[in-house]
């Protein structure tokens, strides 16, 4: 579903990515796991095309179409979804609004009828019970005001709501609690299939214990510097990423 | 981001909508100002004596006049003396219904999107149409006529109802009120005058269109609303422009006078021709209006959606003189391009516990200056009043400029003053997200910014809120960066 092979990006100049290669096929689970500012969030910006970043080289195939090619609109109506590590707030629109522009644009796009309200809200009442999210906060202007808790399931009700074949969550467990990591997770977990694919962004394994990978990567300095499975995420949970940065920066200086 | 600036440009860039004109006959005054003109004016509506005499009394007070220059909006001198004062359609004669109407005239209704036929009632709006100098249709005066509603041309007004008009023209708007009021004073042509009779609630929405069609002309309304004790009306005013490479002088004067526990709503969304993106063309749009609350318990708010003109300078206003009364503006002023705004309001305390509330969003695109300018005044009489105001603008792009004047002056200790103000951007950061989630970047400008204005369209009528929303996005176009 997803091949990326020898990825570069910088910001203002600066690379960060520096060769990623990833396979991700359908109906798996990839965690991303590396310590502070080896490049996690930068890899889910430019898969989902923040403009900031540059590539400057390598590629990235989506379901046999460059990704990269595509504006981030159409990324996103081509099935990829980021769960932000920050929601943005839009006031003045509420979440319903805003998501049903969404939906209907991105059926626009795949030659589907737009929904109607009344098909709309039966979707959303349906999507809603995943993620135990209450009707009162989707009237609400999007995001503004919400506790952290409640824009993250909002992210993955949206998730919900726009089906997604890739998704990518970017360090959705950050300032969770375990109960709302729980919610979040069981949403992630129920929206799963053997024809969607999961990325998961995490600094911590705790995540991993609810939405169990398939595949564990530890990016470092740009790079996938280790793979392996579950086992590898509860390693590093037990050793941290010292033996990894120092095998790493040793093997660079040899 | 320079791609974001590169959407926006090409939205902001879309070219407007109304800009076509028709090839009319008109009945022409000769061009230029001078007291001749004034009375070739008032002789061609075939006015009584004292409205001549009112007219040249205003003519000279403009002559001692100064144009203002306080405002914040540059723009090369007007030559009045170049302008046509009066321009109206040809019609074979003064006509009693629609069927009667010019078909060319109602081709150029058809086209803006207005219905001149009784259809219309469906929506439930009663329109004036006032074209260049003349107003050309009113609708449903049967209907309301019934309920003692008066609802026509002021050129009618004139003839059929002279002592409301006599008591009521310029008690508002005083001729000597600033220079656009004097010059309209001496020579407006038409426009609407509707009176609400005691204790009667109009029906439906009363709607005037204003459209200025003819080339190097002037158009200088005047609207005159009366609602008497107990009555309620709510008034739309609509306005567009053909395209043209000149700028157009539109200099109205509206007046409302709101009795005891009566309640006046006034809607505008204007959408005079704001030039091309280079800034060429364009209507001068320099207005004055202003409400008095008279009696006690009476109400008057003023909703306005400004997206056109290249010169805005208005600011709608209340006089709260009865104890009690409430004066309200919702603003959301647009512009983009070249466009200058000026715009704000006045809220005059004087009753007892009179209230004010302002609520005004301004947005800024392209090389575009916006500003609010607000007064509130707290009488030494008006106790206990209280005042909120809120001020928002909302910057596209790194060109643009929004500015704020708010002047408070309080003679009262018990008055209370609020003002809040905020300025923000369109952030990347919102784009972005709207993107991720597959909305266009128009779309998400769009959705961002009729967010952003919400609680002032969302005092419109319901029909006008769709409008004014879609035109928000349209104004918009291009210009998110």
């Amino acid at each position: 579903m997803l091949s990326i092979k020898n990825l570069h990006a910088s910001i203002e100049g600066t690379p960060i990515l520096r060769g990623i290669n990833l396979e991700v096929k359908a109906g798996e689970v990839h965690a991303i796991m590396g310590p502070n500012g080896s490049g996690k969030s930068t890899l889910a910006s430019v898969l989902a095309g923040r403009e900031e970043y540059e590539v400057t080289k390598g590629e990235v195939i989506f379901k046999g179409k460059n990704l990269l090619d595509l504006a981030p609109e159409d990324r996103a109506r081509e099935g990829v979804f980021l769960a932000f590590q920050y929601p943005v707030e839009i006031p003045g629109v509420s979440s319903t609004n805003f998501l049903r522009t969404a939906v209907n644009q991105v059926r626009e796009y795949r030659g589907q009828e737009p929904l109607d309200a009344v098909k709309f809200l039966t979707m959303m009442k349906e999507k809603m019970k995943l993620v135990e999210i209450d009707q009162k906060l989707l009237s609400r202007s999007l995001n503004e005001g919400f506790s952290g808790g409640e824009k993250k399931r909002n992210e993955i009700f949206q998730m919900a709501m726009l089906e997604p074949t890739l998704s990518i969550l970017d360090e959705t467990d950050s300032g969770l609690d375990i109960d709302a990591l729980r919610i979040v997770s069981n949403g992630v977990n129920q929206l799963k299939s053997d024809k969607t694919a999961t990325i998961v962004v995490t600094h911590y394994q705790r995540l991993l214990d609810y939405i169990i990978p398939d595949f564990v990567h530890v990016l470092y300095k740009g790079r996938i510097v280790k793979s392996g499975t579950k086992e590898l995420a509860m390693e590093l949970e037990e050793k941290g990423y010292d033996w990894i940065k120092e095998a790493v920066d040793s093997e660079a200086t040899v | 981001m320079s791609k974001d600036n590169q959407i926006l440009e090409d939205l902001t860039s879309k070219e407007y909508e109304h800009g076509w004109s028709v090839n009319m006959e008109a009945d022409e005054a000769p061009i230029g100002l001078n007291e001749g003109i004034i009375r070739w004016i008032s002789a061609k509506k075939e006015e009584p004596q004292w409205l001549l005499e009112w007219r040249l009394k205003a003519y000279k007070t403009w002559g001692n006049m100064n144009e203002p220059t306080w405002a914040n909006v540059h723009y090369p001198k007007i030559d009045l003396q170049s302008l046509i004062f009066y321009s109206a359609p040809k019609q074979a004669k003064k006509t009693k219904n629609l069927d009667e109407v010019d078909p060319q005239l109602l081709e150029i209704y058809k086209r803006l999107g207005i219905s001149l036929n009784e259809q219309k009632r469906l929506e439930g709006v009663a329109v004036d149409v006032v074209l260049d100098s003349v107003s050309v249709a009113t609708t449903f005066k049967d209907t309301l006529g019934k309920l003692g509603i008066i609802f026509c041309s002021f050129s009618e007004a004139v003839k059929e109802h002279p002592e409301l008009i006599k008591k009521y023209l310029g008690s508002v708007v005083p001729m000597t009120d600033n220079y656009y009021a004097a010059l309209n004073s001496a020579v407006f042509s038409d426009g609407s005058f509707c009176y609400i009779p005691k204790g009667v609630r109009c029906p439906m929405e009363l709607s005037t269109y204003f459209r200025i069609n003819a080339a190097n002309t002037g158009q200088f309304e005047r609207t005159l609303i009366v609602a008497e004790d107990e009555s309620y009306v709510s008034y739309l005013e609509g306005c567009t422009a053909p395209q043209r490479d000149e700028n157009q002088l539109h200099a109205a004067v509206v007046e409302i006078y709101a009795g005891a526990h009566a309640e006046v709503k006034y809607s505008t969304v204007q959408n005079w021709f704001p030039g091309d993106k280079n800034g060429k063309g364009g209507i001068f749009n320099f207005v004055t209006k202003r409400g008095i609350c008279a009696g006690d318990h009476s109400k008057i708010s003023w909703t306005q959606v400004e997206t056109g003109s290249a010169v805005t300078w208005k600011y709608p206003s209340c006089i709260l003189k009865g104890d009690y009364s409430i004066g309200e503006f919702y603003s959301v002023a647009v512009t983009n391009n070249y466009q200058q705004a000026d715009t704000g309001t006045k809220m005059i305390h004087i009753g007892k516990n009179t209230k004010s509330r302002i609520v005004s969003k301004g947005i800024s695109a392209g090389k575009s200056q916006n500003s609010y300018r607000g007064q509130v005044q707290v009488m030494k009489r008006a106790t206990n009043a209280r005042n909120f105001s809120q001020c928002d603008s909302l910057l596209m792009g790194d060109r643009c400029g929004a500015h704020t004047f708010p002047y408070i002056d309080i003679n009262n200790p018990t008055a209370k003053v609020e003002h809040e103000a905020t300025t923000s951007k369109i952030g990347e950061d919102q784009i972005f997200y709207c993107n991720q989630r597959g909305i266009s970047t128009e779309d998400a400008v769009a959705l961002i910014v009729n967010g952003y204005a919400k609680e002032v369209l969302n005092q419109l009528p319901m029909e006008f809120a769709v409008e004014a929303q879609k035109l928000l996005a349209l104004t918009l176009e291009g210009s998110v960066g």
